[in-house]
């Protein structure tokens, strides 16, 4: 699957246009003392998959209600499709689809219904709402729990259907903000899937997240934001380059011994010490092991890996994503 | 699973309407759909409502026709010159539909900011905060309207008050939204769980229905307690109410005054309700 998805991403690269969907500059908002969002600014073009990546309480849940208008900013000028989201809310918002961090469904109604009435809020009729909530529904594989009530629903189905009502307006732009939060990992696979289908039809996503796998799944391009402020900028891969090593050799001496063992390692790559493992940059990882073994230092357990977003994460900040 | 639907079509189908066109539409009837999602929703309790709307009446016109009517009617000759059932009605049919002002915009506005947080979902649509708050009100007064009505037919049929009465129903609906929307106001600023409800529901709400001449004229209480009906949206309502249902004797400047106080605090209360909705669903 994941190799299916990589290609059908690549073919839908090409289809990125350089017309800007969203325009940030100097973005900024402030709660009492706190700057939630400090001065950023970044592009979006149409067709883009474009990540906010960062902690949480980095500011990237802000970042998305201001773009859909629900937020309203500091400072700064926020243009999404050419007009202002505090100006123009109903029209910026017509043309977006807003997948909240947690489900605010209507558990009460079932899940056909939510469809439908959540489609009215955007001024479509029956006529057109009725048929579009069962395409909706077997797009997120829910044909058979339509007349389920929304409360009765697993929590990936109702993900699920959360995305599948942020669609039913027929949106060019989703704002899908922690879209896997919660789900187990082939709940998560099934959404990557879908969103990915999305994106091969010119949808431009606009993703935070947390989780690493997830940004180097889902997004061409991302930001990583930290205290409001963004630290990197780049496609995952050359962030990857750019920030880290090819590999990373993972060490585990115990967690008592794993700080006192940085001089003797130092010579061999950068380090970084974490409370449960030491990990050594290197481009060439079973390299760096065999050189450890052979100064008598014999590890827990060792691996092996490649270097992830999380490592430049790490790098940028000198903090792992999820504490 | 299988996709009957052709996913790549799915995106855009060509048949949504232009996303230009879907806002000028959200921008005139969005109100509308927040209460037409509202009295959906009020579809789970439709037979307990109309169930009580209907009973409620019912043993009103047992308990104050049969039972206390007789005591005061051959106690005193009946109230205001009328029959005591005659003239206890009307303000029955009021304080009921304003009773239940206290639960229809308290726990359920409530619920929309804190527990199911679905106010929050209509502000991602193309619709504005000051619409959801205004199609609160709206699918609200529908409701209060209905219930009057029913209320109303009940007296009709059973021979309390006349079919020309009819425009009580109007003025019951609008002495609940006058209680309702400074309510619904309040239930919107609260953070916690709302146990404040049952304080409102007990010291605002039951005084004025026993302090606001519902069951005896107001001028019969010590001239320092009539304070309470004179704030009271179901005093003015019930005035109105009984010069409609009997012919009441109250003079044209204070029926306007009656009215008027009860449309300025359904507006007040409503203009309220909705800046604090734009202010909480657009921090």
């Amino acid at each position: 699957m994941r190799g299916l998805s990589r290609s059908a991403l690549s073919v839908a690269v090409d289809k990125v246009s350089r017309v800007p969907v969203i325009e940030a500059r100097d973005l900024t908002k402030v709660y009492g003392e706190l700057r939630a969002v400090d001065a950023i600014s970044f592009e979006v073009a149409s067709g883009e998959s474009f990540g906010l990546l960062g902690p949480n309480g980095a500011g990237k849940s802000t970042t998305m209600r201001m773009i859909g208008g629900t937020s309203l900013r500091t400072s700064g000028t926020l243009l999404v499709n050419g007009l202002d989201p505090e100006v123009n809310g109903p029209e910026v918002r017509a043309n977006l689809g807003v997948v909240p961090q947690t489900d605010n469904l209507d558990g009460e109604l079932r899940a056909r219904e939510n469809l439908v009435m959540y489609g009215r809020y955007f001024g479509l009729p029956y006529s057109y709402l009725n048929p579009k909530a069962d395409e909706l529904l077997a797009f997120a594989q829910l044909t058979e729990k339509a007349g389920e009530k929304v409360d009765n629903l697993s929590g990936g189905m109702k993900r699920r259907l959360t995305i599948a009502r942020a669609l039913v307006n027929e949106p060019r732009v989703l704002l899908l903000d922690e879209p896997t939060t919660g789900l187990d990992p082939q709940a998560r696979h099934i959404l990557w899937d879908r969103l990915f289908r999305l994106k091969e039809q010119g949808v431009t996503l606009i993703v935070t997240t947390h989780f690493m796998d997830e940004a180097e799944q889902l997004c061409d391009r991302l930001i990583v934001i930290d205290h409001g402020r963004i630290v990197a900028e780049g496609s995952p891969p050359t962030l990857i380059r750019q920030y880290a090593t090819r590999e990373v050799l993972e060490l585990r001496f115990g967690s008592e011994r794993n700080g006192t063992l940085v001089d003797q390692l130092r010579d061999l790559g950068r380090l970084e010490v974490l409370p449960d493992r030491v990990l050594l940059y290197t481009d060439d990882g079973e390299a760096a092991l065999a050189a450890v073994h052979h100064r008598g230092l014999v590890p827990v357990t060792s691996l092996v890996r490649r270097s992830s977003l999380e490592d430049v994460f790490l790098r940028l900040t000198g903090r792992s994503l999820i504490d | 699973m299988t996709d009957f639907v052709d996913t790549n079509a799915l995106a855009y189908s060509g048949r949504a309407l232009p996303a230009a066109q879907q806002a000028r539409r959200v921008r005139r009837w969005g109100w509308w759909y927040q209460a037409e999602w509202r009295l959906r929703g009020m579809k789970a309790y439709w037979t307990s409502a109309v169930g009580s709307s209907l009973l409620t009446p019912i043993l009103y016109l047992i308990a104050m026709g049969v039972g206390l009517g007789t005591l005061v009617d051959s106690g005193s000759g009946g109230v205001a010159g009328v029959p005591y059932l005659t003239f206890v009605a009307p303000g029955l049919l009021v304080s009921t539909v304003v009773m239940s002002a206290g639960s229809e915009l308290t726990f359920p506005v409530m619920d929309g900011f804190k527990w199911s947080k679905l106010y929050f979902a209509r502000a991602a649509t193309a619709a504005a905060p000051l619409q959801v708050a205004v199609g609160e009100v709206v699918a609200v007064g529908i409701r209060f309207v209905l219930e009057a009505t029913v209320f109303w037919l009940i007296l009709v049929i059973a021979g309390v008050v006349g079919f020309g009465s009819w425009p009580m129903i109007a003025v019951a609906a609008l002495a609940a939204m006058a209680l309702g929307t400074p309510l619904m106001a309040y239930a919107a600023t609260l953070e916690d769980e709302g146990f404040q409800f049952s304080l409102v529901q007990r010291f605002v709400i039951n005084p004025m229905f026993l302090f606001a001449g519902t069951f005896f004229p107001l001028e019969s209480m010590p001239i320092y307690l009539q304070w309470i009906g004179w704030i009271s949206p179901m005093w003015h309502g019930t005035q109105v109410a009984r010069l409609l249902g009997f012919g009441l004797p109250v003079p044209g400047w204070l029926v306007a005054v009656h009215l008027a106080f009860l449309v300025a605090l359904t507006l007040g209360g409503t203009v309220l309700a909705a800046r604090i909705f734009t202010r909480r669903l657009a921090k």
